[in-house]
């Protein structure tokens, strides 16, 4: 790779400014890229092209000169990596590339494709009123958080799965230390090992009875453990991947976007109209927040050019989508939030083969969960100062841990 | 004609296309993609869903 000094190279993942959870890269950072290709330092000790272009992101994350496949060396990691078995890693299709990736995810996406989702949009809806009455029964001010954007989703993700809702402590306290990077390794690989388990007994349990069950994990026993086309350990990577991904994103999409838009109070109004204008919303709410805030790692197999510059195989490579969702190029006043745009064509669920499987699912989410705060508590207000308010900035996934409001 | 060709070996289920054109893109039993139409009735709606497949599964065919 040749020796490259880091010490000059501005540090990665840049941080939002501690008031404003809005803008992901602070204007002294920006100054510090030395171009739309640029070197940064990674808090692990090597450095990664940074690739922040709209057209870029999509060049690279389309292109199959990158691998996703972290347990390589060189791979741009965040943190340490655990000493994780490759038991560890099996079924975790996020990380993997070409066919082996292909074949589980081809698993999957009937599962999550948008006419399976609409089906399930009355569900989503009796969990978002459910949600709510319990929420405005309980005490003022109380924090949106725990209240309504985690436990929507978390509710939602285990109904589709099959797994109990009430072992949610369980799980959700370990999927924070799997994406905290500032996380001890041990204790990454021990959180691991536990929701491994977890969900080992699950699809035991499942498989013991006579029909295995009408969710997510009992269909794919059925269908592919049984013929023999899965494996039970991949089986419990697919289910810990998507238990994660399915309710720490859209929560804290719900959080973060409540905060912003009790600054924007017109938008209320457009979410209480109809559906169409909820889902413009909705889009440009995932562009402007972009809570995939640390990029996207991959490396180079082989020599390839991205925005101009020359990218060595074995080299690491991050694609920054909060950067490429502010693309002058592509969206007119790009640092504005404005639900009028056409905002279509953010890469908030990335770009390439990993593309988010479970985007219809998000957006129904997002829709549900914010109408249905806007048409039931119109007066809600925040009751905190919000620069006081806890960030996960150390998260794969940023949001807030905490939003207390009142109405 | 224009038209427009969907190559299912590249399809990753993502969606995109049925959300952005859904008169003219379908998903299968297993979620790939399955073209309605093929006559490309609206070529800028086309040109959209294109440009949004994230893996490179459809292009617009003829002259
Ligand atoms: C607003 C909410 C969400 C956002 C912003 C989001 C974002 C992303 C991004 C950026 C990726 C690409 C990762 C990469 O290329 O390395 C991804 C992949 C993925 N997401 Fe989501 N996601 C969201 C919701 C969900 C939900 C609800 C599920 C639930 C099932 C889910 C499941 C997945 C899975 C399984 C992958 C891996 C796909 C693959 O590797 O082929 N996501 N997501
Ligand atoms: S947008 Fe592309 S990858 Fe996604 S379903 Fe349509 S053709 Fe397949």
């Amino acid at each position: 790779m040749g020796e490259v000094l880091t010490d000059r190279l501005p540090l990665f993942p840049f941080l939002s400014p501690g008031d404003d959870p809005f803008t992901p890269v602070t204007g002294a950072d920006l100054r510090r890229l030395d171009g739309p290709v640029t070197r940064v330092k990674l808090p692990t000790g090597g450095w990664t092209w940074l690739v922040t272009r709209h057209r870029d992101v999509k060049q690279m994350l389309r292109s199959d000169a990158f691998s996703a496949d972290a347990a390589r060396p060189g791979f741009p990691l965040l943190r340490q990596s655990p000493p994780q078995s490759a038991e560890g890693r099996r079924g975790g299709f996020i990380r993997m590339d070409g066919e082996e990736h292909l074949r589980l995810r081809r698993m999957l996406t009937a599962e999550f494709m948008i006419k399976n989702i609409r089906r399930i949009e009355p569900l989503i809806g009796q969990v978002v009123d459910d949600a709510l009455t319990a929420f405005q029964a309980g005490q003022r001010p109380a924090d949106l958080v725990a209240g309504f954007a985690l436990p929507v989703p978390s509710l939602v993700i285990c109904h589709l799965l099959g797994v109990p809702y009430a072992d949610h402590a369980f799980f959700q306290q370990r999927s924070v230390v799997l994406l905290d990077r500032s996380a001890d390794p041990l204790a990454v690989r021990d959180a691991v090992a536990g929701l491994r388990s977890y969900l080992g007994r699950l699809i035991e349990d499942k498989r013991a009875g006579a029909t295995p069950g009408d969710d997510l994990l009992g269909r794919l026993i059925t269908e592919r453990v049984r013929p023999g086309e899965l494996e039970v350990g991949e089986l419990i990577g697919m289910a810990l991947l998507l238990l994660i991904a399915g309710h720490e994103t859209t929560a804290n999409m719900i959080g973060l976007s409540v905060l912003l838009l009790l600054q924007h109070p017109h938008v209320w109004e457009r979410l209480r109209g109809d559906p169409a204008q909820a889902d413009a919303v909705v889009e440009e709410l995932l562009r402007y927040l972009t809570i995939v805030r640390q990029g996207l790692p991959r490396q180079a197999i082989r020599d390839v050019e991205v925005g101009g510059r020359r990218i060595r195989a074995g080299e690491p490579v991050t694609a920054l989508l909060s950067l490429a969702n502010r693309d002058a190029d592509v969206f007119d006043d790009a640092e504005e939030f404005d639900p009028y745009r056409e905002a279509h064509q953010h890469l908030a669920f990335g770009f390439g083969v990993h593309q988010c499987i479970g985007q219809p699912l998000a957006r129904a989410e997002l829709r549900i969960a914010l109408t249905g705060l806007a048409a039931r508590l119109p007066g809600l207000r925040l009751a905190a100062d919000p620069a006081d308010l806890p960030k996960r900035d150390n998260s794969i996934v940023y949001g807030l841990s905490e939003l207390p409001v009142t109405w | 004609m224009s038209g427009v060709a969907a190559d299912r070996d590249v399809c990753v289920g993502a969606g995109m296309c049925v959300l952005t054109a859904p008169d003219l893109f379908d998903q299968d039993d297993e979620g790939l993609v399955v073209l309605i139409d093929e006559s490309d009735p609206d070529p800028a709606l086309t040109q959209r869903a294109v440009l949004l497949c994230p893996s490179g599964a459809l292009r617009v065919t003829g002259n």
